[in-house]
């Protein structure tokens, strides 16, 4: 079946540095570097990485908030990449954002009920008259209590916060929402609490997640696949408890092992893969397999040949000329 | 660090071009009719007519711009056949004064500098003074002071505290002299006191804003993550002070300082005719009066010039005082 | 608890601020000890009070609305009585920080060697200049940055999250203090270079024989790298046990919520989530008796304990818990829930 989102090969580059004296751009960013990526209706996606793998700028291309480079993105088989204009604010009604931050997402000077109501003003769906009754119902959805429409964002906690947010970004029924970072900045005892209510929304609606994280744990549980990013290429991609459970990226394999368990005896890994050195720059990513600088297994081949997204069984792919398959 | 500097100097140079061209267009363009200025109250049309082609205000704009150029490099002739010639660099010709714009401003600018320069010393050594006494004994009664004197400063008009210095030092209490310029090397001491009130009449207007700024930069440096480390090594309070705290929020200030000091080199119009100093402010008063346009042209450009000079200067400053700024 | 002194020995100490809408007990009564050598951590959300609390034991916190009382040991010593002159001399050489953003911990305007630097000179001001260059290498060496004599010129900016920590914590056990207290020092850092930092302040500790406070939410670090736990809820101590019997036994409704939260997370059923229903109190008027009680699942009703007397830390099970639940109770709880 027609996948919902569709992203065919998209790079994102910023130009970067300057030439010394007219500060003419001498390189570039390669925040994002041909991802390719496809999400099924009322499933979700999982991206994970690290910072600089260039997970928020594609959350942002995927919502045009950015414009790529080049590659293409297909949203219910339709190109949306050049749109612009009422097509594109059409095409907007199909896909939402919610934010990371919940403390400056939200803007301080209007009440909840206006934020909420703001993508329905602006893109006229329901009359004026409807617009306070889609208001409340969203407030309920999302757990909220519809008499506080009235409230102001610094009269809610964090989660609170977050939620009014997951309510903006269903006003319009949108068919596919992506979440960036959206419990990073909440205590875990409420990450969980916002999690459970996207599950449940995604069963009651039936509406896609992009969820990007860099928290693994939280990704695990909600995503139905994932993909692993690296220096904004993808270098692993798969359905989430296989990727888990028999990872096949030395990267992924190294990231599984270093996020903390907590089980005092588990916990305290001996095999523990601690990766050396620090992410390099994007300006001037490695050639050939951009992790070699950090790998165990690097040989001569990794540094002249970049691997290419090769399937390992079990509907994985990943990109590595020595991937961990087991025994 | 050079190339930082360069890049610095080479965009002024191409600032101050634009801003020339900027002012002349701003002042060709005016309705008034620069060669009926040139030669008094009872012209004959046909005297203005000769005039105005003789100082090539028959010209198109450009070439009238390109001529004020030349002027300023090359030294230029105005008026009938020989007329006057004002050497380089020339910034036109005052029919009314029937002097070299270029002399009249050589002469104003010291005053208007001894003004603004010694105000400036007194408004940084107030503003940062009290603002740094207020931050370090917040919510405490010297705050509160230096808080009140920052509003009523910022609140008085100029004029208003200019007289009623004025008022109280020269007329009731006969403490100083009236206030009547002298030039420096003429008579030091003279000179000196011929200032007082002007510098601190601007000083009291000036530093109340620069109270404030203080007071919040201090404040807010000191929540900053760093001061509270340098604690945590076990430093001694003063030296969080001044060499983490102060430090950092000086930084800001210092280059607003700048701007405002440069600003003030442009002429303290207000002062200057309060306290009657013949400097730039002065001249470029009468000169509107006078509806004397060369001198206008001159003056502005002149203010213009030093704002340019002084943001290239705070921008480099700014280079040495915070590392990383410097990548640019 | 050891059989000698402690290191540290924290009693019944409280952090108020004053401040507009009221005062905020920030701390509100926390007792505890450290032993020498031993890893102590501190865990709680946002709310706790665990970051001022650390703070006070540092007395980091100046100013005229905070008021702080209680007792704070070290080696015997009441920090709280000492001259600032004296607290002065302790802080960067008997007790140490390091904080959770290293960008913003370190000053943008010096030099990263000037600032290790300075953390060696003031408590040890007669150095000659040769010997403290030779000082800050080491340091640098010893946290695993290369290319030390290039480095010591480099601004903060010039290095990446995890380099900038890493240089915090030179700077930090540079005089080889008794106790570290790190303040989330992971929390802003990928997941990787949490590994690396993690691993390196323990075998920095193991070298120094230093004790370390770690304060976290994170409960999978606490289970890496701590031996003994306290649970922080609303300025109070919930719990405070081993950290094998914590994780094993947990006594505290509030660490059994925390624990099934984050171990829903490891599973891979694609089950509802354990959340801890509600949100964490106002430290402005915090209700009478427990401070955990709006949102604990086995309260005992208006009318009871829970409700009208704040619980002080007893014995239950292998920890020590301030809940007014019997012991049965909770080992009821804890066979059904935590059974291996």
């Amino acid at each position: 079946m027609t996948p919902i989102l569709e992203v065919r090969d998209v790079k994102k580059y910023f130009p970067s540095g300057s030439s010394r004296l007219l500060q003419r751009p001498t390189g570039q960013v390669k925040a994002v570097d041909g991802v390719s990526l496809s999400l099924q209706e009322g499933k979700t996606l999982g991206v994970v990485g690290e910072s600089g793998c260039g997970k928020s700028t594609l959350a942002r291309i995927l919502t045009r908030l950015i414009e790529p480079s080049s590659g293409s993105i297909l949203l219910e088989g339709e190109d949306v990449t050049r749109l612009s204009g009422s097509d594109l604010r059409q095409m907007r009604r199909d896909i939402q954002i919610i934010f990371q931050d919940p403390y400056s997402s939200l803007n301080p000077r209007h009440s909840v009920g206006e934020i909420i109501a703001t993508p329905l003003r602006i893109q006229k769906t329901v009359t004026k008259s409807e617009q306070a009754g889609r208001v409340k119902e969203l407030m309920h959805l999302v757990g909220l209590n519809p008499e506080h429409f009235n409230r102001y964002p610094h009269e809610f906690s964090g989660g609170q916060r977050q939620r009014v947010g997951i309510a903006r970004s269903l006003a319009l029924n949108p068919k596919v929402i992506v979440a960036d970072e959206p419990v990073s900045a909440l205590d875990v005892s409420i990450q969980s609490q916002i999690l459970n209510l996207m599950q449940d929304l995604q069963t009651k609606l039936q509406v896609a997640f992009v969820f990007i994280a860099h928290d693994l744990s939280v990704v695990r549980h909600i995503a139905d696949d994932v993909a692993v990013m690296y220096l904004g290429k993808i270098v692993e991609l798969g359905p989430a408890h296989t990727v888990y459970a028999h990872p096949t990226h030395p990267y992924t394999k190294a990231l599984m092992s270093a996020v903390p368990v907590a089980n005092p005896v588990s916990g305290r890994k001996i095999g523990r893969i601690v990766l050396t050195g620090d992410v390099p720059s994007p300006i001037d990513p490695p050639s050939g397999c951009r992790f070699r600088t950090r790998c165990w297994k690097a040989q001569d081949i990794c540094a002249s040949n970049e691997p290419e997204l090769l399937d390992r069984g079990d509907g994985r792919v990943s990109a590595c000329h020595f991937p961990e398959l087991e025994a | 660090m050079f190339i930082f500097i360069a890049r610095r100097l080479l965009f002024a140079l191409a600032l101050l071009f634009a801003v020339s061209a900027f002012t002349y267009v701003i002042f060709a363009a005016l309705p008034s009719d620069p060669a009926a200025l040139t030669c008094g109250k009872n012209c004959r049309p046909e005297v203005i007519a000769v005039n105005r082609v003789r100082l090539g205000y028959d010209k198109p704009i450009v070439v009238q711009y390109g001529q004020y150029l030349k002027g300023i490099f090359k030294g230029r002739s105005y008026g009938a056949s020989e007329g006057v010639h004002c050497p380089a660099p020339s910034l036109g010709y005052s029919f009314r004064k029937h002097q070299c714009v270029t002399d009249l401003i050589t002469r104003s600018l010291p005053v208007t500098a001894s003004v603004a320069l010694g105000a400036f010393v007194l408004w940084m050594l107030i503003g940062v003074g009290l603002g740094t006494m207020a931050a370090l004994k917040r919510g405490r009664w010297p705050d509160r002071l230096a808080t009140g004197f920052s509003v009523v400063g910022i609140s008085l008009p100029t004029f208003f505290v200019g007289l009623l210095a004025i008022m109280v030092f020269v007329i009731w209490t006969g403490f100083l002299p009236f206030p009547r310029y002298e030039g420096i090397t003429s008579n030091p001491a003279k000179w000196f006191m011929s200032l007082v009130l002007p510098w601190f009449t601007l000083a009291i207007v000036s530093a109340s804003s620069y109270v404030r700024l203080t007071r919040n930069g201090i404040l807010e440096v000191m929540n900053e993550e760093f001061v509270r480390l340098g604690l945590a090594k076990g430093l001694h309070r003063r030296t969080l002070i001044v060499k983490y705290v102060m430090r950092a929020a000086l930084l800001p200030i210092v280059t607003i300082a700048g701007l405002d000091f440069a600003a003030l080199l442009g002429g303290a119009v207000i002062t200057e005719s309060v306290f009657n100093l013949p400097g730039m402010g002065k001249l470029s008063i009468m000169a509107v009066n006078d509806s004397d346009l060369p001198i206008l042209v001159a003056t502005t450009l002149v203010a213009a010039v030093f704002i340019v000079i002084a943001n290239a200067f705070v921008d480099i400053l700014y280079g040495f005082l915070d590392p990383r700024v410097r990548s640019y | 608890m050891t059989n000698t002194t402690p290191l540290l020995s924290v009693r019944d100490l409280r952090v108020s601020f004053k401040t507009d809408d009221g005062i905020v007990k920030a701390v509100d009564g926390v007792s505890f000890d450290v032993a020498n050598g031993q890893t102590m951590g501190i865990v709680g959300e946002s709310g706790s009070g665990k970051s001022v609390m650390v703070s006070a034991i540092m007395r980091l916190n100046f100013g005229t609305d905070v008021i702080v009382s209680g007792q704070i040991l070290l080696n015997g010593v009441d920090l709280l009585a000492l001259p600032e002159s004296e607290m002065r001399q302790v802080r960067g050489r008997d007790i140490a920080m390091i904080f959770q953003d290293p960008l913003s911990a370190l000053n943008p305007f010096y030099t990263v060697g000037y600032q290790i630097a300075e953390a060696y000179l003031v408590h040890h001001p007669k150095t000659s200049k040769a010997q403290v260059e030779a000082i800050v290498l080491n340091a640098l060496d010893k946290v695993g940055i290369s290319d030390g004599r290039k480095r010591i010129k480099s601004y903060p900016h010039e290095f990446s999250g995890g380099m900038r920590q890493r240089i915090v914590i030179a700077m930090a056990l540079i005089n080889k203090p008794k106790l570290l207290i790190a303040d989330e020092p992971t929390t802003a850092l990928d997941v990787t270079v949490q590994a690396q930092i993690l691993e390196l302040i323990d075998s920095l500790r193991e070298e120094n024989n230093s004790a370390v406070m770690l304060i976290t939410h994170d409960l999978g670090v606490v289970a890496e790298t701590i031996q003994q736990v306290m649970v922080m809820y609303a300025g109070r101590t919930a719990e405070y046990a081993a950290v094998q019997d914590l994780f094993d036994t947990p006594s505290h409704p509030y660490t059994q919520g925390l624990l099934r939260a984050v171990r829903s997370f490891d599973q891979s059923t694609r089950g509802s989530l354990v959340s801890i229903s509600g949100t964490p109190p106002s430290l402005i008027n915090l209700p009478e008796g427990c401070a955990f009680r709006p949102r604990c699942s086995q309260e005992m009703g208006p009318q009871s304990a829970c409700a009208t007397q704040r619980p002080e830390l007893r014995t239950i099970g292998a920890s020590q818990s301030a809940c007014h639940l019997s012991a049965d109770e909770v080992s009821r709880v804890q066979r059904e829930v935590f059974s291996k």
